[in-house]
């Protein structure tokens, strides 16, 4: 049996040349790769992992390190509207919201702060011309209080969601609630919600005018395809 | 009066400065975080199209004008951004769902239980990992796995406001009138972009929804509002 040993080893390596010759030339070599074969093949950017048909390389990225917050928003337009200098709004902004009720005061003095502005530009009495409790029941100390305290988005998750639809109120936010009619609603509309609309001699303060416009909205990722040039 | 006067002069030296630089619902609102890579502009979370998954979308560093601007604004790999979810209306977040970038791709983990809480994180690897390629204006990348959905890349501003008006209206400017009728109001907005994560994933994933805020603060009537998640939202800078 000796005497064939020598010719069928040459005929294996023959036979696995021939074979890498014809398969190093062949396309379907790349079928052959696994994210699973322990070596890094076909596109993959490490062993099994990387490439078009692989799982990324997790374990070369690095996550490690502290990170320290330094925007955080809840409720739009709040740290714009109700802090009135630099930094109170950068405070704000890294604040736990567990202590943000800290700004419910300075919110309240904010508010009266607007009506006495306009009152000024319209030469009426600032003292004639207060907030008033607003649509949700909400007294001035009550409706900053709410901004300050649970500054976030109520999200129920069983319910329609809206900002305020003139029946639902804090839900969440969809993409096309008005939120700045809302906002302005609750600080100057008073307890009918039309307290200065704009009718009756009365300043527009309730309505910036403008809508979702010709906006829509999509299947996911829902936000519209970027403005182009 | 006097006081209050006074007040209203230096205020509206402040005011009128703060005001020529509101752009946004959120963002530069503060001089801090302006026109950086942790700004953020706007937060959304809504009902999805199947009605028993939450939508969580953040946008930043908007606005982005069309064009260039937009095609070269990028997610900075040292801002990690957290969607914050509070469970029990303590205000202090229960899971947190982060986002950020490394190389060509945006990495989510979670939703999952941090390790820290308040103004200083860890990026919790611990939570279920999932990963998007970045989208540019003309590929659109979404990876969805087990339900859960996610994108990053630039959109169209969502937000819509006449804030030119805005201004000359908190500055007085705009007295008697106040803001514009709808026919001569303008949207800032309208032709703007941000850059913008969304993630799309099942309640079941987000813990229970403790009562409403608004009613847990005595403010509503028991009963009156549905229970309600607590969500904001944070970026965090690497130190």
């Amino acid at each position: 049996m000796k005497t064939y040993k020598l010719p069928i080893y040459i005929l294996t390596v023959c036979a696995a040349l021939t074979f890498v010759a014809c398969g190093s030339d062949d396309d379907n070599i790349i079928e052959q790769v696994t994210c699973d074969d322990g070596i890094q093949n076909g596109d993959e950017t490490g062993i099994d992992c990387g490439g078009t048909e692989c799982e990324p390389c997790v374990t070369a990225l690095d996550f490690s390190g502290d990170f320290v917050q330094e925007d955080a928003s809840g409720r739009p337009g709040i740290n714009t509207i109700f802090n009135d200098n630099d930094e109170d709004k950068n405070l704000f902004n890294v604040t736990i919201h567990a202590d943000k009720g800290l700004f419910a005061q300075k919110f309240e003095d904010r508010l009266e702060f607007y009506h006495d502005i306009y009152a000024e530009s319209l030469e009426i009495d600032p003292a004639t011309f207060n907030y008033e409790t607003n649509i949700l029941g909400l007294d001035a100390a009550n409706f900053t209080s709410l901004l300050a305290n649970t500054d976030a988005l109520q999200v129920a998750p069983n319910a329609t969601t809206t900002y305020y639809d003139g029946t639902n109120v804090l839900t969440g936010r969809t993409i096309n609630d008005d939120v700045m009619d809302v906002t302005l609603t609750l600080m100057f509309g008073g307890t009918s919600g039309t307290r200065f609309d704009g009718n009756n001699d009365t300043p527009q303060l309730t309505s910036d005018g403008v809508d979702f416009g010709d906006r829509s909205i999509g299947a996911f990722p829902y936000l519209e395809a970027p403005n182009s040039l | 009066m006097k006081k209050m006067k006074l007040f209203g002069v230096v205020g509206g030296v402040l005011l009128a400065s703060a005001a020529f630089f509101l752009t946004s619902s959120d963002q530069v609102d503060a001089p801090g975080v302006a026109s950086t890579s942790s700004d953020i502009a706007d937060l959304y979370a809504f009902e999805g199209d199947d009605p028993n998954n939450t939508v969580l979308i953040a946008t930043l560093q908007g606005p982005l004008t069309p064009g260039d601007v937009t095609e070269n604004a990028a997610f900075d790999e040292d801002v990690m951004i957290q969607f914050n979810i509070d469970n029990d209306g303590d205000f202090i977040e229960d899971l947190v769902i982060q986002a950020i970038k490394r190389d060509d791709s945006m990495y989510v983990f979670g939703p999952v239980v941090p390790t820290a809480t308040g103004l200083v994180g860890q990026v919790e690897t611990s939570g279920t990992m999932r990963q998007v390629k970045i989208s540019t204006s003309d590929d659109v990348q979404i990876t969805s796995e087990d339900g859960v959905s996610i994108f990053a890349g630039p959109r169209r501003d969502g937000f819509f406001f006449d804030s030119n008006r805005f201004n000359d209206v908190i500055s007085g400017t705009a007295a008697p009138e106040g803001f514009l009728p709808p026919e001569e109001a303008s949207d800032f907005f309208e032709d703007l972009n941000v850059l913008a994560v969304s993630i799309e994933l099942p309640n079941s994933l987000l813990g229970t929804a403790p009562t409403h805020a608004a009613v847990a603060e005595g403010l509503f009537p028991e009963g009156s509002l549905p229970d309600a998640y607590n969500i904001w939202v944070t970026t965090k800078r690497k130190q």
